[in-house]
């Protein structure tokens, strides 16, 4: 098997006489001289099609079987077989983003039907085609905010949003003008007197996370309301399976829904890739980041799908453009479309609930049988933060010997965390014998 | 109809109107035409205070995306509501057109900006 399938001389050759080059170095002039690679990559020699299945077999045995109780942002979820099936498909799977939008209208139509989908679910008027992950669309919704309101340059954010988001963000904003404040929690989720006591006009927008990174439920009563009284925006962050079964962000009054649909028909695997979506109302949509489809009529009144007001797009305005967003998660939103056509909307709402109940009742076990106690008493979706007497991150090792991934230590995510913090994530594919195993094998390890 | 002769004007293809203490902000015949067919005009907020030369809004054609700069300072108090659902009228009718008026805070300010003929000065060496 080649390494690569190379380009031949004859067609180098052909290539930079075409563009008037004498050598493909001379392609590389921009590059400094100093940080080139020099001398010839160290790379294994050609290998046959049973060689490298074999290789692959060993590597790929290295990977631990588990139960996963793991989550902090990626579940283990059922994936329907009709999302492979389709999103395996050429037509799909090989295609790059459309560069000449309009000929791939199948391509169109997928994204236009995850915008909608978005739209239902987070119960606002518009969505983009989809963003890298949940941490850009945090990211880009902070932009949109100070982007669409005068005067501001500071994002409130709470404390309770995930640590990962948060590192997002201060990296995108790094050398902009943009001040991110956190805001404290309490008691495991934001402290809403702190909300009123930072706003001021040079707020943009406040960003908020339901289920927040305890996995815990936020309550936002009157929190848009205070908000746009002082014509900031709100931001709330949700894992979407959750809004199968409680209020959306559009119901809590939120101006901008943003998150990750990772549990929608997508594996975890090294932790990406994920999609990231982001809706909002329709006064913001001028802004909205990314691409965007809409459905219009041909010239013979048939349905057809567009690449829409890309005024908006950097394309166009250039230096001006409010977000260097070109491209979105076709394939991956794909995934997310197939998934969510395949459960429905009572699948979905039976999902979430199942979700739910799952995790109260191996919570409430956990409580009785183990010498676990509770974070906060708290309101939860599918995923708790636990107390355990000894380094969380030494009882997910033991533990693994068991075949039980036990959970993401708080430590892991957040270094300022105390170890012996625990967070537990319980999905519709736990059984009953599953979380029998895993109370058994932490009773073992905490005795 | 506005005579464009009886206009003030910036460098960057505004121009205003002015009555009384109010001056109404359009865009030029020549602005139009090299932006062609005006997609999406952006209003500002009626109450927001700008100053002279600040950017108040966006008008977006098939092909650009342009600012709209205060001509004077002063605050926004009417915005022209037809062009939401037209945008064209800026293309058919730009001397007609407004898009947003501001009440002046400093009325010497106008002072400062074109006449038709300085303009059309402008645009003939923006050609050459």
């Amino acid at each position: 098997m080649f390494a690569y399938l190379p380009h031949t001389e004859d067609e180098i050759k052909q290539m930079l006489d075409d563009i008037g080059a004498s050598s493909v170095d001379e392609l590389f002039a921009d590059i400094p001289e100093a940080i080139r690679f020099k001398g010839t990559l160290d790379l294994p020699k050609g290998q046959s099609e049973l060689e490298v299945f074999k290789r692959l077999n060993e590597l790929a045995q290295k990977n631990k079987q588990a139960v996963s109780f793991m989550g902090a942002g990626s579940y283990d979820h059922l994936i329907p077989s009709t999302v492979g099936a389709l999103m395996g498909r050429t037509e799909f799977y090989t295609s790059y983003t459309p560069y000449q939008p309009e000929i791939s209208q199948g391509v169109l139509q997928a994204i236009f039907e995850f915008q909608t989908l978005m739209c239902e679910l987070t119960s606002l008027d518009v969505s983009n085609a989809s963003l890298y992950d949940g941490s850009t669309a945090a990211s880009e919704a902070c932009a949109l905010a100070i982007n669409s309101t005068r005067k501001t340059d500071t994002v409130l954010y709470s404390a309770t949003i995930h640590p990962y988001t948060k590192q997002v963000m201060e990296t995108y904003f790094a050398d902009l003008d943009v001040k991110l404040v956190e805001l404290p929690s309490k008691d495991g989720v934001l402290d809403l007197f702190s909300v009123k006591e930072n706003l001021d006009s040079s707020v943009a927008a406040l960003l908020v996370q339901s289920p927040n990174v305890y996995g815990y439920l936020e309550d936002y009563t009157g929190v848009a309301d205070l908000l746009h009284e002082n014509k900031s925006l709100f931001i709330i962050s949700s894992n979407p399976m959750s809004l199968g079964a409680l209020k959306s962000q559009g119901e809590w009054g939120a101006d901008i829904a943003i998150g990750d649909t990772q549990p929608f028909g997508l594996p975890s695997y090294y932790g990406g890739p994920s999609v990231g979506y982001i809706a909002a109302r329709e006064k913001l949509l001028r802004k909205m980041p990314g691409r965007i489809v809409g459905q219009t009529v041909d010239e013979d009144g048939k349905r057809a799908f567009v690449l829409t007001l890309q005024a908006r797009e950097q394309h166009i305005k250039r230096e001006r453009a409010t977000s260097n967003i070109c491209s979105n998660q076709a394939l991956a939103a794909l995934a997310s479309t197939v998934y969510l056509s395949t459960v429905g909307r009572e699948g979905l709402k039976e999902l979430s609930e199942q979700n739910m109940q799952k995790a109260h009742y191996f919570f409430d076990r956990l409580m009785d049988e183990t010498g676990a106690e509770e974070y906060a008493e708290q309101p939860f979706f599918n995923e708790f933060c636990i107390k355990v007497p000894m380094d969380a991150r030494k009882l997910v090792k033991e533990m693994e010997k068991d075949g039980i991934f036990a959970g993401v230590p708080m430590i892991d995510l957040d270094p300022s965390q105390s170890e012996n913090l625990l967070l537990v994530a319980v999905t519709e594919k736990r059984t009953v014998a599953e979380m029998d195993r895993y109370i058994e094998s932490m009773k073992g390890v905490l005795k | 109809m506005a005579k464009p002769e009886d206009l003030k004007f910036l460098k960057s293809h505004e121009w205003v109107r002015v009555e009384g203490s109010t001056a109404y902000v359009g865009i030029s015949e020549y602005a139009q035409e090299e932006l062609g067919d005006i997609v999406f005009v952006e209003l500002p907020e009626v109450d927001d205070e700008f100053n002279a030369g600040e950017e108040v809004t966006n008008v977006e054609s098939v092909k650009a995306a342009s600012p709209i700069y205060a001509p004077v300072s002063g605050k926004i108090v009417k915005v022209n509501e037809e062009l939401e659902d037209a945008p064209e009228l800026i293309n058919q009718k730009p001397y007609e057109a407004f898009i947003y008026a501001i009440e002046m805070s400093d009325s010497s300010e106008l002072d400062k900006l074109l006449s038709y003929e300085e303009y059309q000065k402008v645009l003939e060496e923006e050609a050459e």
